[in-house]
């Protein structure tokens, strides 16, 4: 079917092959290019990937069905058949369009970023690096969107947790200001160890599969699914929830998402907010099939996803890092998506996945911008860099203030994702949050209500921070000077805030594009039978879930600019919310103390476990008593056995006897040989005569 | 026609004397002329009865005869060697007295 004439199935390994080309490239001849060379290698590299990815929705159009593109064989023992095969089909293509698509635009603005943050970092020598890494983790990421089967999906997985890695412990040695440190190696393997315990759900599922259903391709997988029994079902999807709850940031998970803050702020907005991090939401999507089968674990996933919403808003609201409280913002959408797409709601999960990679790429790029204008109006401040007492951290909000005037066109930039995340009206992320408040009130409720605060939250966060960067009066010298950055990193700005407005498009209510597309490869989802103001339909959209969320929204600004807007606060004040909510604000502002229970449970748990094996059993027990006591003592006992009672006593005392005896016997022979030949002659004449004697007279 | 009886006698006399020489002389030539003397003791018994079988039973198989010259054969080949082994003594000892060969005692 991939070689039909018209169609370009066949060039869907290119969609892979390209960035690694691309990285190739880089690492042999990169560093004679210079920097521009390598960015526009590595940005054309992605690039292309989306040329790819582009045919792809072009043939999939004519042939919507997809195919499956065998590239090469892998894995073939006994019943195990695991080989390299793309799949296309649109919620593969939907994926490669995403990731390439906002992927292209961030190497563009990367290609800008990465040129500043390498100097204010003072080592300009990474920057090669950093779009080699970059490159890499597309071509992991298209391994994970276009894999035909668990494990090759698990390749992507562990690829892009591998780039995730890399790039969060990129200025491996200083942290986040640049200060030497371990503090960003340690948020490296933070995150990666969270997502081992994840990846550790994912390969149990997946080993699981192969234990019941002999495969673990996705449309085997599926055909037999459904002949499984419930357990199986059950924790199948159990397993692969803890595998999205590490990738995709859920509870109990989520905790490594805002160390990740320390990569340079294009993986934040790629990795950690657009892509990587989506990939829980793709493999429940892709897993449709065996969530529908069960209505617990549907009730499971929604649940974890709506309470990680709720909860991860609460602590964006008391963050005071312009790039943590996006960070906490990513855990809480996600939240949404997972919620979304747990109820069976894929479509809606999907769209938002696509309109929150827009937007929030979009303000993770504009507050790399803001940080970036605030290193500059840093530096041109009076004192020399490197010589000022004080330590400044660009990405703190109460240094910030007035940015709006410094920096237009970030500020545009930055409203409109703040309006699209806070889902208002026309924008994309009030026509998908729409989308999954609407089919949660009809399937879950109280997802549904969890889901609705979380979206109030959205909105008072978003106003705070608008507030507090933009309006007012600056608070730092440095946000006084700031400036506005060069166009190879607003244009891509630009263009994301061009897609965050224009992305409900994609799924409008009556029109649902999205869902017509996707309907090809998801399977069809019964309607839920609702009645009352439920099922009043405007085409698709319910005017009083749509009507309450906008009001939320609504409100939810207004008091944020009660509190931040109207009285901004000025330098050295605390934030006008830890007056009203007391504790309840501490709690918010601390992460709800959450990673020091975790640090209290695990961590400190698990140095005590080690240092008990260590001191304990591996010295005092292994070396001290084991080896010392038994294995050395027992060898010298034996040994001292065995020289002195068995060696000398018993083996040394036979042999004396033994040479004694001979040596007795041959004193008395030597006698014998007295050297007189006469002598000798006499003794065989008396020989003879003796037998001789014998012989004649017996 | 001398009785055989003549020859053992002369014979077993020979062979007395050979070994008393060989037992009591303490010079290496005489104790080798003494074991001669017993080989032909030994040879003269051969004969003796070599010729006793072929009158009694009139045949002509000189086994007896050959037998000597069998054993004159071998003594010459070993007076040689002891000769040459006497004279390799004398040179280093000075003496061919079998008394001061002892050497080899235990």
């Amino acid at each position: 079917m991939e070689n039909t004439p018209g169609l370009f199935f066949s060039l869907v390994p290119w969609i892979v092959y390209l960035p690694v080309i691309g990285l190739l490239l880089n690492l042999t001849i990169g560093s004679r290019l210079g920097e521009k060379g390598v960015g526009i290698i590595a940005a054309c590299a992605s690039g292309l990937a989306f040329g790819v990815a582009l045919l792809q929705v072009y043939s999939l159009n004519i042939s919507p069905e997809g195919a499956a593109v065998f590239v090469a064989n892998w894995i073939h023992i006994d019943k195990l058949n695991v080989d390299w095969t793309f799949r296309v089909d649109t919620l593969s293509a939907t994926m490669m369009m995403v990731v390439s698509g906002v992927g292209t635009l961030i190497h563009i603005y990367a290609i800008g970023y990465m040129h500043e943050d390498v100097r204010f970092k003072n080592d300009v020598g990474r920057y090669r690096r950093f779009f080699v890494f970059l490159n890499l983790f597309i071509a992991a990421m298209m391994v994970l969107v276009t894999g035909n089967s668990y494990m090759m999906l698990f390749v992507g997985w562990e690829g892009v947790g591998l780039c995730s890695f890399l790039l969060i412990g990129f200025w491996y040695d200083m942290d986040t200001l640049g200060r030497p440190s371990f503090a960003n190696s340690n948020a490296a393997k933070k995150a990666f160890i969270t997502n081992r315990v994840g990846d550790f759900g994912f390969l149990l599922a997946a080993f699981m599969m192969f234990w019941q259903f002999d495969t673990t391709d996705f449309n085997n997988v599926f055909a037999a699914v459904g002949a499984a029994e419930p357990w199986v079902i059950i924790w199948i999807t159990v397993f692969l929830l803890v595998g999205v709850a590490g990738k995709s940031a859920q509870i109990p998970l989520y905790i490594w998402l805002p160390d990740a803050m320390a990569g340079p702020t294009p993986v934040s907005a790629l990795i950690h907010a657009a892509t990587m991090v989506t990939a829980g939401v793709y493999l429940v999507t892709r897993s449709a099939p065996i969530y529908m089968l069960s209505h617990d674990a549907q009730y499971i996933v929604a649940t974890v996803g709506a309470v990680t919403a709720l909860f991860a808003a609460t602590i964006a609201v008391g963050q005071y890092d312009i790039k943590k409280v996006l960070a906490y913002s990513t855990i809480s959408q996600l939240g949404f998506m997972v919620a979304a797409v747990g109820m069976g709601a894929y479509v809606a999960g999907m769209f938002h996945l696509i309109t929150h990679a827009f937007f929030k790429a979009l303000l993770f790029l504009s507050a790399g911008s803001i940080i970036l204008g605030m290193e500059r109006g840093h530096h041109h401040l009076p004192h020399g860099h490197g010589d000022h007492g004080e330590v400044f951290d660009p990405g703190d909000m109460r240094n910030m203030g007035g940015l709006s005037k410094q920096m237009p066109v970030t500020f545009w930039v930055y409203m409109i994702g703040t309006i699209a995340l806070a889902g208002l009206f026309p924008l994309a992320g009030f026509w998908s949050k729409d989308e999954i408040l609407l089919d949660a009130a009809k399937k879950f409720p109280h997802v549904y209500i969890l889901l609705t605060l979380a979206a109030f939250l959205t909105a008072f966060y978003m106003g705070r921070q608008i507030w507090m960067v933009f309006f007012g009066k600056p608070r730092h010298e440095a946000a006084a000077h700031a400036k506005e950055s060069p166009n190879v990193m607003t244009i891509p700005l630009m263009v994301l805030a061009g897609l965050s407005v224009l992305g409900g498009a994609l799924n409008l209510p009556g029109v649902h594009t999205l869902g017509a597309w996707l309907e090809h490869t998801l399977p069809l989802l019964p309607e839920e039978e609702v009645t009352g103001w439920l099922a009043v339909s405007w085409g698709g959209l319910n005017p009083y879930v749509a009507l309450l969320s906008t009001i939320f929204a609504v409100l939810a600004i207004y008091i944020s600019w009660l509190l931040y807007g109207r009285k901004p606060i000025v330098s050295g004040q605390p934030d006008p919310l830890k007056k009203m909510l007391g504790p309840l604000f501490t709690g918010m502002e601390n992460k709800w103390f959450i990673d020091e229970a975790y640090r209290f449970v695990f961590v400190e748990r698990y140095v005590d476990l080690a240092r008990f094996l260590a001191q304990k059993v591996d010295w005092d027990f292994w070396h001290e008593w084991f080896h010392n006591m038994v294995i050395a003592r027992g060898f010298v006992g034996l040994t001292r056995f065995l020289a002195d009672p068995v060696d000398l006593g018993i083996v040394n005392n036979v042999s004396k006897v033994l040479a004694d005896a001979v040596q007795a016997s041959a004193n008395s022979l030597r006698k014998l040989q007295n050297g007189f030949v006469r002598s000798y002659a006499l003794s065989v004449l008396l020989g003879v005569v003796a037998i001789l004697g014998y012989l004649l007279l017996k | 026609m001398i009785p055989v009886n003549y020859y053992l006698a002369l014979a077993a006399i020979l062979f007395t004397m050979g070994a008393m020489g060989v037992l009591m002389r303490r010079n290496s030539l005489v104790i080798f002329m003494s074991i001669e003397l017993m080989l032909n003791a030994a040879n003269l018994t051969f004969v003796a009865f070599a010729r006793m079988y072929s009158t009694v039973n009139a045949t002509s198989v000189y086994n007896g005869q050959i037998f000597v010259f069998f054993v004159m054969t071998v003594a010459a080949a070993e007076v040689a060697v002891g000769l040459a082994l006497i004279v390799a003594i004398f040179r280093s000892k000075q003496s061919i007295d079998v008394d001061q060969m002892n050497i080899l005692k235990g």
